[in-house]
Order: C-alpha cells, then structure tokens, then sequence
C-alpha cells in the first residue's frame, strides 16, 4: 500500500456540452491576463479541433520538442534534451515559438470613430498593434480558425490530421457532408509529471504538495523560458514586459476559499467538474514510463480508491485534513475518471500525467448520423456508427488515448447506451437493463452518471476543500504568500523597483471573508479590517458600530 | 606618487568592488522581481539565435583570459611556456574571442535597432549598458593589440604591471605604481570596467550571478509547501505585475 498519499486538484470536462462560447477564456483573461506583457496570453483557450490549435500546431512535438521521451533503458528524458544540453542552450532556446507562431495582439483605434472630422467618408477604427503600437494587419488569433473557418486552407496542418493521413493513412475531407468539428478548451494540465517543472533550470516553477496545483515562482523565475519549450501542451507563457513566465494559476486564491474556478464558475454550459483526487507521489515516475498504450491504464492506477481504508490511513498519517479526504470521498472528477472510466487524459502520450481530464464528445458521431438522415438517439444506430466511422474515433483517440481506440470507443458506447437508456426513462418505455448491460453498467450506475453528466448542481459540480480550516483564520494572509506580493497589478515598473507603497495583505478573494463578516454575531472591528473599513469591504453588519 | 594615482588604482578599485557586492545584495533582497534576462526572443528569434550564444560563449572565453592573465603570476607560467609563447597564445585566443564576443554584441545591437518590438522594450538603463559594455570590449581589443607598448616604445607586459597591481587589491595591499607604469590602453580599459561592474547590480547584467549550475543538481519534480512560502517581507517595497489597463507600448 502507498507510503505517502497525496492529494491533487483535478478537472474534467464534459466536451459534449461545450458549445464554443469562448465564455471561460473571456472570463479567465479578464481577471489573469488583462496586464501589459500579457495581451497574447490565453491561460485557458478554446479550439476548435480539427483545427491548427494555439499556439499554431503546438502539438507538433517533432518541432516544439515539449514533454518526456522514454529513453532505452526504459527510463524519462526531457524530449528538448537532459540538463546539461539544456544549460549550454541556455542563451538562446532553439525551439521558442515566436509571436508569430501566438499573435501579434491588437486593439482598434475607437477614438477615431468620435474624434474624425466630418467628411463624406464613414470613420473607421483601424486595428493597431498592441506590441508596436502601429497600424496592423489581423491575420491570426487564439482562435482563428474557429468552428471550421478556413478548415479547407488550414485543415490538413492540423497535427493530429497529419498524423491519422501518414499513419492509419486515412484521408480525413472536409466536405460539408463528412466533417466533424468539436471544441476543446484547454488550460494547464497541473501535470503529476511536469516537464516546464522539470525544464526550469532556477527551480522556480513548483507543485505545492497541498492541492498539487503548479505555479512560477515570479520572484525566482530568471526568464531562461526553458519551460516554455518544456511543456508539451504550451501552457506556459513568457510576459514579455516582466520577462518571466507566466501560467495558468488553476485560481488558487478561489480553491483556497473552496470557490471554483474563474473558467468553471462562468462557463455557460457546465461542462466543467472540479474536485480532488488522491495520488501516489512515488509512483508517478515509474507510471510515467509505461508503455504508450498503457499510459491511460498506468494514470489510472495512481489514483487511489478515496474509500480504501489503507488509504485513508497513509492519508491521515501524512497529515491531510479530514475534509480533504471526506472531499476526496465525494469527488465528480474521481468519479468520472475511474469510477465511470469516461473521462481520458489529454495526450497521455507525451508522459506528463496530466490532471485535466476530458469526456470524450459523441457529438461528432450524433452531427454525422443526423446528416446522413438516421435516428441519431438510438441505441443500434449509435453503436453501428460509433464502430463505422473510424475518422471521428480516430480523431479522438489520438488526443485522448495515444491512439488508441478501443478505449475511445468503449468510452463513447457508454455515452451513447445512458442516451438511449434515458430517452427510455423520458418516453415511458422502460429501463432498458440490457442496455446498461450491454457497456458493462448497472441501470443504477447508469443513471447515477447521467445524475453526475446532466443534471449535477454547483456543489456535486465543484467539490473543493478549503485550505486547512486550521489556517482559516490566516486566509487573507494566505491569498497574500502569493508568488507575487500584493497581487497583481499593484505597482508600475522604473528601471529597477522604484514603485512604493506597502501592499496592505488582503485576498484577492474576500467572498468568504465577507460572506463570514456579515453572518456573524458582532460587527468585525476595525482592525480585523487592517483599519482599511470602506464602501469596498463594508458587510452590513453594523450592530457594534 | 600622484593623488590622482592612489585614488584611481588605490581607492576607487575597493568603492566599486563595494558597489558590486553590496548592489548586488540590495537588489537580490528588494527587486527579486525584476531579477531576470529580459529576453526578446518572443519578438525575433533568428538573430539571436546566432548572436546571443556568440556573443556569450565568447564573453566567457574572455573572462577566462582574464582570470587566467591576472591571477596566474607570470613567474609561474615561465616555469611551463616561454613568454613568447604564452603571449602569442594569449593573444590569439583573445582575439578570436573578443572577436567574437563583439561580433555577438554588435549583430545584438543591430537587431535590437532594427526590430520594432525589440528596440520599443529598451529601456534607457539598457542603452546605457550596452554603451559602457561595448566601450569595454572595444577598449579592451584595443589594450591587447596596441597596449604592449608604451609611448616611448619600450616593450610593456601588463602581466608585470596590471596583473601585479590586481593581485596586490586581492591582499588589500594595492601596489599603485605598478598600475601607474602601465600603458594608457590599459587605464582606460580598466577604468571603464570599474563602471561595468559598478553597474552590474542596476542592470539586467544581474542575470549573470544567477547561472542556474544547481539545475544540474536538483529533483525534476518540486514540491513546495503553501506554508513554505516565504511571507510578506516587513518593507516590501517590491515590484509586481503592471497595473491592470497599463498599456504596453504607449502609442505615438
């Protein structure tokens, strides 16, 4: 049984449900990215697959040399090269994509609408370069290709598409008729076996052993970008005013207050589970080096049972909180990962573990169906359809499975047997237990995952332990041992530190702290409030006063 | 001896080797965040893919040389290679590498002018480094070429001088006249290698005293405890992220 239990936060989405809406990347940029230095970053971005992804083919890794490669002896080697190699290409990165390779970010020129002469001509406002500050041209994005724009040009770039023609030489069209397209929104996977970690040479990227979640030191960070290079799925980016990398901070001032975070909380559909899942931290490597194909059963195998009493135990022992692994107990992601099993990895191929899961959609197969005129709800079509179309199935088993489609199938028979099984339930025609049977599941199951899959609300969604309840009374000086002191966006730069002023500690998150303020049976003091009483913090709860 | 004398090779060796060390403490506790190489490969990345690693690698070369020529007496180095020899070794391999050091620096410069992105993100403290480093590499070529000898024509070995005055700040016991006797080439290049290092800690040189060697040394994976981070320094006048709504490049 495991020595050491570890706890790490884990995501999952349901990619059935994401309608593209671009909602979380809006969201997430505007409380992360919205800083000078950023104006290219997306922490989260969604892409439409098939499609080039951003940045543009990142998941050519004969060219961006990112994650790990099994060496002869069986053992893990970073693909961009070992230690040494990378100190001595310290100076310049020989794989760094460029802003070309993002985008070149841009605003409009909105004052020239309001401020142009009257003439005879209509004002425009120009597109202006937010790095040169001139005029631009816009010829790509995050998300350029979206919904299939321009697929027939850019289409066959895609790696993934490449990969499928020269290997299982299937020639994927694009012809109205044959294509498929679904979105996959994307953030930093928080690795169990991150290369960016393991490719920082100042040791500034770290996984906090609490919650598992990855983040850049932004005082130590030397701005080397070996990380950037390093991770596979290009998560990490450099701020090119600070000159440090910068990532994907799974909102840990939200999870330490047990809120979700910013992309899960506004996402339209509610496609995204967050929760915990116990791991085994001295078996990450050896798991990392598994066989290709074994790597989504290897991934598997590291979580541990939350209701195992063994692990309880080595949990217990190694000092986790009761709610943590009561939280662990009640997880949507444990569930939907290894309970259900219909939750796989993205790119398990590259050896990161990584800890963003995702369902695979049967949309691709339903849209198909539904074109070709068929009944796209029942059970024998679906099933005929999932084994007939090899390109869809293809197409996710190499994003999810290394190419392996059995499990992709296995995966998207379920999906289709509880859509079947339920159009049953809603019709009055019975509870086909056949049905549930036929994919391995009881009825129970059955509908206990479409409970988790359709219908799970904000709290069986998002399962977060806070932060120790121990510490609780620290949080808002917790949210402050931030990697960057006092937040974001609290000084300006001179040629070396020149701003002033000391950040006065508060969270960035105070909802809880406010929400505990106002239910409370005395009003908070002034100094509870850091003497900082105003409108911004005021809770209504002014009996004391 | 001459009080311009004591003071330039006397004095002023130890109040810039006190900049140095205690710049670079001030600004290692209190600009952590600004501590880094400011790199623009994510503007251009062809040049410097050939300059940067040129320009680097010949600067260590370069440093090697000096340290070999001021610190190895010259009475030691008799004992294995003639004089004749290790000067036309020396000079040799430093010319190849101040060639290619400047080289490097001057296809850097040029790419720093001639890209938009890259010319736009430096900042004044920038050009003024790159002004006092070019000089001492230009200074520095020009002490080793033409520095051998002295005005008057006799033979001048800077191992008899330079190297001897250098030894002797080691000791706190500094030998001026035998910096004094040393060739103007010499001076100058000295001199402005004082403001190069008295600059080191205000510039982004910093990056240069945090060479990552433990990265060959360190686990893969780092954990790191929530509670292991350091908490608010008590005068944490620091720098952080620009203000939310600072505009990158201000436009014109």
């Amino acid at each position: 049984m495991p020595k050491r239990v570890m706890a790490q936060v884990a995501m999952v989405m349901n990619l059935d449900k994401c309608i593209g809406c671009h909602t979380c990347s809006v969201t997430c940029k505007q409380a992360w990215t919205n800083r000078a230095g950023t104006e290219y970053v997306w922490f989260n971005n969604v892409e439409t697959r098939p499609g080039l992804g951003y940045p543009r083919r990142y998941e050519d890794q004969q060219k961006w040399r990112g994650g790990w490669v099994r060496t002869a002896s069986g053992g893990l080697k970073l693909r961009s090269g070992g230690r040494f190699q990378k100190l001595l290409s310290i100076f310049a990165s020989p794989v760094q994509p460029e802003l070309d390779d993002y985008y070149e970010p841009w605003t409009y020129d909105y004052q020239n609408l309001i401020s142009a002469p009257l003439g005879d001509d209509f004002p425009v406002a120009r597109p202006k370069s937010l790095i040169t500050g001139e005029d631009t041209q816009i010829t790509w994005s995050a998300n350029w290709d979206d919904s299939l724009g321009g697929v027939v040009e850019t289409g066959q770039s895609d790696p993934v598409i490449e990969k499928l023609r020269d290997e299982a030489n299937e020639q994927i069209r694009f012809e109205y008729e044959k294509s498929f397209m679904f979105f996959l929104p994307r953030i930093c996977e928080h690795c169990l076996n991150p290369s960016c970690m393991a490719s920082c040479p100042s040791g500034a990227i770290y996984k906090r052993a609490e919650d598992g979640i990855v983040l850049v030191d932004q005082d130590r960070c030397r701005g080397w970008r070996q990380c950037i290079t390093g991770c596979p799925y290009k998560k990490i980016y450099f701020n090119h005013r600070s000159g440090k990398a910068e990532k994907c901070t799974f909102c840990y001032p939200r999870l330490e207050v047990g809120l979700p975070t910013v992309c899960s909380e506004t996402c339209v559909g509610r496609l995204r589970y967050l929760g915990i899942i116990l791991y085994d931290p001295d078996r990450v490597t050896e798991a990392a080096c598994a066989d290709e194909q074994d790597l989504y059963a290897a991934q598997l195998d590291l979580m541990l049972d939350p209701h195992d009493p063994e692990v309880i135990e080595a949990a217990r022992a190694g000092g986790m909180p009761q709610d943590w692994i009561t939280a662990a107990q009640r997880s949507p992601v444990y569930a939907l990962i290894k309970h259900f099993k219909v939750a796989l990895p993205l790119h398990p191929e590259y050896r990161t573990m990584p800890m963003v899961w995702y369902i695979p959609p049967l949309s691709p197969v339903v849209d198909l169906l539904r074109k070709q005129g068929h009944d796209a709800e029942a059970a024998g079509n679906l099933f005929g359809a999932i084994d007939a179309l090899r390109i869809p199935v293809g197409y996710l088993a190499e994003l999810f499975t290394a190419g392996d489609t059995a499990i992709v199938t296995d995966v998207l028979q379920k999906l289709a047997a509880m859509r079947a099984y339920m159009r049953g339930v809603t019709l009055g025609t019975g509870r086909d237990a056949e049905l549930a049977e036929a994919v391995g599941m009881t009825p129970q199951a059955m509908e206990q995952m479409y409970r988790l899959l359709a219908i799970a609300k904000y709290d069986e969604r998002y399962v977060i332990p806070k932060a120790h309840h121990e510490e609780a009374h620290n949080l808002e000086e917790l949210a402050c041992s931030l990697d960057f002191e006092g937040g974001p966006g609290m000084y300006n730069s001179g040629p070396f530190g020149e701003a002033s002023g000391r950040p006065v500690p508060v969270a960035i998150e105070t909802y809880s702290a406010l929400k505990a303020r106002q239910q409370a049976e005395a009003a908070a003091s002034s100094a509870q409030l850091h003497n900082r009483d105003g409108l911004l913090n005021w809770d209504g709860n002014e009996d004391a006063k | 001896m001459n009080p311009i004398d004591i003071f330039l090779w006397g004095v002023l060796p130890y109040l810039v080797a006190f900049t140095l060390v205690a710049g670079t403490i001030w600004r290692y506790k209190y600009d952590q965040f600004g501590w880094t190489t400011r790199s623009s490969q994510l503007y251009e990345s062809k040049l410097l893919r050939i300059a940067s690693p040129m320009f680097h690698y010949g600067l260590f070369v370069v440093l090697m040389g000096h340290l070999m020529g001021l610190l190895i007496p010259k009475a030691w180095t008799d004992l294995v290679v003639s004089q004749e020899t290790y000067h036309e070794v020396a000079l040799w391999a430093g010319t190849a590498a101040g060639v290619a050091t400047l080289v490097g620096i001057a296809l850097l410069i040029y790419r720093r002018r001639t890209t938009g992105p890259v010319f736009l993100a430096t900042t004044r403290n920038d050009k003024l480094m790159y002004v006092v480093l070019v000089a001492a590499i230009v200074l520095g070529m020009v002490a080793t070429l033409t520095g051998g000898h002295t005005p008057s024509g006799e033979e001048h070995n800077y191992r008899e001088t330079v190297s001897i005055w250098f030894r002797s700040l080691l000791i706190f016991q500094p030998d001026v006249e035998a910096m004094a006797a040393s060739t103007w080439q010499f001076k100058v290049h000295i001199l402005v290698g004082f403001a190069l290092i008295a600059l080191i800690p205000f510039s982004r040189l910093v990056h240069a005293f945090t060479v990552p060697l433990h990265y060959l040394f360190r686990p893969y994976v780092v954990y790191r405890s929530r509670d292991a981070v350091a908490p608010t320094p008590s005068r944490s006048r620091v720098r952080g992220w620009d203000a939310v709504g600072t505009k990158d490049r201000e436009r014109k």
